[in-house]
């Protein structure tokens, strides 16, 4: 019996729907990349091969009229730590100033106020633009984007950052790179539970707790003499081959519930233990997730051993044949040259299925419904 | 996710300061709880986080939250705590659902592996394999039929146990027919009755010879018998030539079955002894098939004797160089069909087995028994992958060893080691005669010759015992005094 893991993800969106991609200066884009070309190869360059896929794709109008979605490309993850992590602080202005230049130049934005328009956010909480979640949880999304489609990698239900009827993609994985490192599928699997990653923020959270509110560590102090669990904060050459030699592979939460862990596990046929409350993974409308990972709660990671052993191995084989699914394997991917089934083809169909608008997209003359002046004081200073 | 965590100290700097009402306050309980806890001389936040489960969440204000994070973390004082038992409320942000915060890390009573639990994972890792090499691994592997020359001596039981172990695990159908020198003979009974592999233990009436020249000639004709029962009984499957002191990968057999009625394998030689003077390492000599650049078998790299010639092993434990024959045994592997009188589709260039062997003839390799070498098929890549390594290491031809390898009686005398850590050693006196006695027998055999060597060092070693025995004699007699 092969896997069938939901055909929606063999739609083709070609042919329903059309973007119209804005031509903003390169100072939003191009300039930005040339500074710190750093930018294609970490988590977040999905915003970047986004563009570049739309330039080309035969969904893309020249003609903004006959246009169901319009994409402004800014980059706004990318400026770099000198390590290579992105600052959120000047985001939001970007952003913003972004939003104002297209209302301006263009009638399409005032028309809906952003009701048919999408943005790229990959960042940590999406359009929140902060990477501590009590902050980002303060300033919540940013007001101009109220009414627009965001397409984002965060997701977790009841939470300030998570709109509704946003799209959520998996984090940048780079395919080249996983695709040198696959071994014989013969190979036995004798791995039970792999995790390579911190279980401590010694940095940030000494004490911890805090970090992944504790569930790390908790695994950790838990399973750190057990076995069954490969767990280590190694960072070893053959981490993509011990994966495709693990049965289970841990993708706990950490600062924030999403990381590219999830993508790597898919690719590598691992079945992907999901440990985040109320996440909310990529393309969960098309890719049932439940049949294809285990989702533990944060509070029985204690159990983790007892959960994992007790699956039934008709459970385990069918989530293993789901996962060796190509299909799948493909959704989750960002490949250059875009093909068939990839991830940006996944989020042209979730966009796709979002047609057509409705109504109350279109503002009646004189509507206003977004306030520009809203917002931390420091947002409002140009960029 | 981790490195932007791990860049929060370094971009907390470039975070401007923001005050809000309120925080005046908690800078005086900051400065109280610091003091108190260089008083008290330990920090209350680890006892208080660790082996407690997470709050509830109450709806009471976040601004002692918040005031942890603007402050940049304290390397060096211990972090205040609030002076209450609870941990500070996380912020209300979300009104249902996961709190942000710090949540205690749980950890279960008795976070050790249960035996019942990691048998029912190696049970799943058994069954998900199994499934794993219905779906990828080879289909309709036909048996293996594994022929293993041995006899019975000291260092028997090291390689059978190992070729054993390695035979249990393959994963296809395996008769292993098993030709022991000598007669079939109860050690080497019992060490295959260990296994649970059907096992044809046959004999052969000669004596295992002490020189290496003629054990390789005996080795073959042994061979020889053993094909001669496959194709007395019709034996189905691929012979695979497996000496009792090699080493084999268990890809070896799924690599054979691709064989259609003769292949070649690369066997990895180690024959090589340490070199005095040698910088760096050669490569490991391999012995097998050789192939042109489109695959085609063109001709065997066989073993270069001449780096050997003088240091060569004449008799069986003579501790020099064990050489292999110019093409081994074990590097070939053969459908039994090419055997079978009559067998449909059998290649014409294949000798009758009723033919060879006879007259005196001497077969050196299973290319004798070949009419025609060329349509030999080169496995493992052409080749290029080693799955076995050869290897001899036997020990002296006369070498005592314990029944079975079974201390019976245990043994009542003990002698210590040169350099023991237990205080219970023996008193010093002993302890340096004996360490005497052993150099003195060290330092001899280097200017005796071979041959007469093995003579003196074996009465040395009588002398040794005796006078260990002495000595410890008189320890027991001092004791018990």
């Amino acid at each position: 019996m092969v896997g069938s893991a939901g055909d929606v993800l063999e739609d083709d969106p070609v042919g329903r729907l059309k973007v119209f991609v804005y031509e903003l200066p390169s100072k939003y884009n191009k300039k930005i990349l040339q500074k710190d070309p750093r930018c294609l190869n970490h988590m977040f360059a999905a915003e970047i091969y986004m563009h570049w896929f739309l330039l080309s794709s035969p969904v893309r109008t020249f003609n903004p009229e006959e246009a169901d979605w319009f994409y402004t490309p800014v980059y706004t993850t990318c400026d770099l730590t000198p390590n290579g992590l992105p600052l959120p602080f000047k985001s939001p202005r970007m952003m913003r100033s972004a939003i104002e230049l297209i209302s301006t130049n263009w009638p399409y934005w005032n028309r809906t106020e952003g009701a048919d328009h999408f943005f790229v956010v990959p960042h940590d909480f999406g359009a929140c633009f902060h990477y501590q979640e009590e902050k980002a949880i303060e300033r919540g999304i940013l007001h101009l984007l109220k009414r627009a489609t965001l397409v984002q990698t965060f997701g977790q239900r009841n939470h300030v950052c998570l709109k509704d009827g946003s799209i959520i993609i998996p984090p940048y994985a780079p395919p080249q790179k996983m695709q040198t490192h696959l071994i014989p599928p013969d190979t036995p699997r004798s791995i039970f539970v792999y995790f390579r990653g911190l279980f401590y923020d010694v940095g940030n959270d000494p004490e911890g707790g805090y970090y992944a509110r504790g569930a790390r560590a908790s695994v950790w102090e838990n399973f750190k003499n057990n076995p069954l669990f490969d767990i280590s904060t190694d960072h070893p050459t053959t981490y993509y081959e011990d994966m495709q030699r693990a049965v289970f592979c841990l993708c706990p939460l950490g600062w924030a519930p999403w990381s590219p862990r999830l993508v790597e596990a898919v690719v590598f046929g691992c079945i992907p233990v999901v440990i985040a409350d109320d996440i909310v993974l990529p393309f969960a409308d098309a890719i049932p997730w439940e049949e294809i990972g285990v989702f533990v709660a944060e509070e029985d990671v204690p159990k983790l051993d007892t959960i994992l052993t007790s699956i039934p191995i008709e459970v385990i084989l069918r989530k293993q044949r789901l996962l060796a699914n190509p299909s799948m394997k493909q959704a989750m991917l960002f490949p250059q040259p875009a093909q068939p089934g990839d991830a940006f083809h996944q989020i042209l169909n979730g966009l796709a299925r979002k047609l057509p608008h409705d109504n109350n997209v279109y503002l009646k003359s004189g509507q206003k419904i977004l306030n520009w002046t809203a917002g931390p004081v420091g947002d409002l200073k140009p960029w | 996710m981790k490195q932007t965590a791990a860049q929060q100290p370094n971009r907390q700097a470039f975070t401007a300061f923001r005050s809000s009402p309120g925080v005046l306050f908690w800078p005086a309980v900051h400065v109280l709880c610091c003091l108190l806890s260089a008083a008290a001389g330990f920090r209350f936040s680890r006892l208080l986080f660790l082996l407690l489960f997470s709050p509830s969440p109450p709806s009471s204000s976040s601004l002692h939250h918040r005031h942890l994070l603007r402050q940049p973390p304290p390397a060096i004082l211990p972090s205040p705590p609030p002076p209450h038992i609870h941990p500070p409320p996380p912020p209300a942000a979300a009104s249902n659902g996961v709190v942000v915060g710090r949540h205690g890390i749980r950890v279960r009573p008795w976070p050790h592996p249960n035996a019942a639990e990691v048998a029912r994972a190696h049970e799943i890792l058994a069954r998900l394999q199994q499934e794993q090499r219905r779906r990828y691994g080879v289909k309709d592997p036909r048996p293996v039929l594994v022929v293993t020359p041995t006899y019975a001596r000291t260092f028997q039981a090291l390689h059978l146990t190992g070729l054993l172990h390695s035979l249990m695990l393959v994963p296809h159908p395996l008769t292993w027919l098993v030709v022991e020198a000598g007669g079939v003979s109860n050690e080497t009974a019992a060490l295959l009755a260990r296994s649970r592999l059907a096992v044809v233990h046959l004999p052969f009436h000669e004596q295992m010879p002490v020189r290496w020249h003629d054990r390789h000639r005996l080795e073959a004709r042994m061979r020889l018998h053993a094909l001669r029962v496959i194709r007395e009984n019709q034996l189905d499957g691929i012979i695979v030539f497996a000496d009792d002191s090699n080493v084999h990968r268990l890809e070896l057999f799924d690599e054979v079955q691709k064989v259609e009625w003769m292949g070649a394998l690369s066997v990895g030689i180690l024959a090589h002894s340490q070199r005095e003077g040698e910088k760096g390492q050669s490569p490991l000599p391999i012995q097998g098939p050789a192939c042109n650049a489109s695959g085609h078998l063109i001709g065997w790299h066989t073993f270069n004797t001449l780096p050997y010639a003088k240091k060569a092993a004449a008799f069986v434990g003579d501790g020099a160089t064990v050489l292999p024959m110019k093409l081994e045994w074990a590097g070939f592997v053969m459908n039994s069909r090419l055997l079978w009188r009559e067998a449909e589709e059998k290649p014409g260039w294949v000798r009758d087995l009723d033919e060879v062997g006879i007259n005196g003839e001497e077969i050196e390799s299973p290319l004798d028994l070949l009419k025609d070498a060329s349509s030999v098929e080169p496995l493992g890549n052409c080749g290029k992958k080693v799955l076995l390594w050869w290897l001899r290491a036997e020990a002296r031809s006369d070498s005592k060893f314990p029944a079975g390898w079974v201390m019976d009686p245990p043994l009542e005398i003990i002698v210590p080691a040169k350099r023991t850590p237990w205080p219970e050693a023996l008193p010093d006196l002993a302890f340096q005669v004996i360490a005497d006695d052993e150099d003195h027998v060290e330092v001899h055999p280097s200017k005796k010759t071979r041959s007469s060597r093995s003579k003196r060092s074996s009465r040395k070693k009588k002398k040794r015992e005796a006078h260990v025995d002495a000595q410890v004699s008189d320890l027991f007699n001092r004791q018990e005094k």
